[in-house]
């Protein structure tokens, strides 16, 4: 009976993380949708969602009642099962990304130590590209399987744009590898508590990787997938109800976990800004360090979303062609130059600058 | 069975299977999606070998960009199995036959060399993880490593001169 020496300890503690990584992600991104319109009032001299309970709290409620009571609709000459297994795979992806951010140190419980990291693998942050990289799935097959000209055009042109800002953004990413020396998020989060945040050794870096987030998650000025001027409605044209609130939903969540990813790379994760994190364990004990990293994180992380937001409502929309001279002329030639600057500097400083 | 013995025969039912079905579904489109399925089985093989690296390199090259490609390709010419022209049945049974001499000269090779047996053996190695995998590429094997470096660079600079306008 080999098959029950799994550590149960173990097994059930990762499955409360997961819950609660997967129902935070979904409740941050229902709020999300709250948050946008809020902002897009404030930028707009507007009042947004105010009817829905106390200052339109309950407006995501709202919207999502409104998604699920919607009538289901499924083109008759589609692929019916490649039409329910885009969105399906669209927020599946979303979700998969959860897994290998730290979301704090760890917890002392029960004589254990619970570290807040679903899976510390040692290849961390390309997991995170893999599942990027699957994201384009759920958006093709989504279009294609729409049977509708539109939906296939809005499809192909979104998944051409995530896979050329792709490059650009692993490129952008190696300079960073060879500065830290890891892939393991925990390790680079660590390593920037005990030093200064990668934003500052590498600025460039985090400009291209912004960016690039920005074209990978669709957004604005990026989101010419359902640019609806020129297009129906993007690869989502043929969705209704619940089957198209996924294919929403899914961008918030990718917003929200490349956010989290963004901060763990670049500003110090779980890292409490000008404090001794070691000093403050001894102090006031390991849950409530960890407990006020969490949330510092959090903090960070909305300040992220804020900036998604933020450029939304104050940039315009590029034009396909100009997008795709940035993508290729612009930001692969420059993280290049950002990874020979760095090599140069890395090389350089092992020979205690000296030529 | 331990466990991972229960995720190795999953695993490679679950690859020759979709690997059926690649060759065995109508739409071209289906055919692709299987075989990111396959792909997907053979990475959890790596994984089950300890090589991590291996297992995610091959989910981002092969089944995030190369078969996004194509679908692109299939999408846009958007084969039908109604365009598919028959073929005749002795086409099918030479391709058959010929498939499966290939199947025999692998297994023959494979099964008596000693290579073979060293790959089931890794599972408890760490050969596979990136920090070794580097190392072998870039003291023991770094001429063979540049050299398909600049082949890769001028594919590359070969696709930019056959995409240019005339």
């Amino acid at each position: 009976m080999d098959l029950l020496l799994i550590n149960w300890a173990v097994f059930t503690e990762k499955l409360i993380l997961i819950i609660a990584v997967v129902s935070g992600s979904l409740v941050i991104a229902m709020y999300s949708t709250y948050a946008e319109r809020k902002v897009a009032a404030i930028l707009q001299d507007r009042k947004g969602p105010n009817r829905a309970g106390p200052f339109g709290l309950f407006q995501p409620l709202a919207d999502g009642l409104k998604l699920f009571f919607k009538e289901e609709i499924i083109p008759n000459f589609s692929s019916k099962f490649l039409f329910i297994l885009g969105p399906c795979l669209a927020m599946l992806t979303a979700m998969m990304i959860g897994a290998v951010i730290p979301w704090g140190n760890m917890l002392h419980f029960f004589g254990r130590n619970i570290s807040l990291q679903i899976a510390d693998v040692n290849i961390g942050i390309l997991y995170v590209f893999g599942v990027v990289s699957m994201g384009v799935y759920g958006i093709m097959i989504g279009g294609w399987a729409s049977n509708n000209k539109f939906s296939l055009f809005g499809a192909l042109r979104a998944a051409s744009q995530i896979i050329s800002y792709e490059l650009a953004m692993g490129l952008a990413l190696i300079a960073l590898l060879m500065v830290t020396g890891t892939l393991s998020l925990k390790e680079m989060v660590g390593q920037q508590m005990d030093s200064y945040w990668n934003f500052f050794k590498q600025p460039l870096g985090f400009l291209i990787f912004l960016i690039c987030a920005f074209a990978e998650c669709n957004r604005t000025p990026f989101d010419l997938a359902e640019a609806e001027n020129e297009l129906v409605g993007g690869y989502h044209t043929e969705y209704s109800s619940m089957k198209l609130g996924f294919y929403l939903f899914a961008e918030y969540i990718n917003m929200f976990l490349s956010s989290a990813v963004m901060v763990s790379l670049f500003f110090g994760g779980y890292d409490i800004p000008f404090l001794n994190d070691t000093a403050l364990i001894t102090k006031i004990g390991v849950n409530w360090v960890t407990i006020i990293q969490s949330v510092i994180l959090f903090m960070k992380i909305a300040g992220f979303l804020f900036l998604f937001m933020w450029v939304r409502w104050t940039i315009p929309r590029f034009r396909y062609d100009q997008l795709m001279n940035l993508g290729w002329k612009i930001l692969i030639p420059l993280s290049l130059f950002n990874m020979m600057i760095t090599g140069a500097l890395i090389l350089l400083k092992q020979n205690h600058w000296h030529f | 069975m331990s466990v991972t013995q229960i995720l190795f025969w999953f695993l490679s039912l679950l690859a020759v299977g979709a690997a059926i079905g690649v060759i065995a579904s109508r739409n071209p489109v289906y055919s692709v999606l299987w075989l990111i399925v396959v792909f997907f089985a053979i990475s959890g093989h790596y994984i089950l070998m300890n090589a991590q690296f291996l297992a995610i390199v091959n989910i981002i090259v092969y089944a995030g960009a190369i078969m996004v490609l194509f679908l692109f390709v299939i999408m846009l010419m958007n084969l039908n199995a109604e365009a598919e022209p028959a073929k005749h049945l002795y086409l099918k049974m030479a391709g058959l036959i010929s498939g499966l001499c290939l199947l025999i000269v692998f297994v023959a090779a494979l099964s008596g060399s000693a290579e073979a047996k060293n790959v089931g053996q890794l599972g408890g190695s760490n050969i596979g993880l990136i920090k070794n995998l580097g190392r072998a590429l870039f003291n023991d094997y770094v001429i063979p490593f540049e050299i398909s470096s600049v082949l890769f660079l001028s594919a590359i600079v070969g696709a930019v001169v056959i995409g240019k306008k005339e």
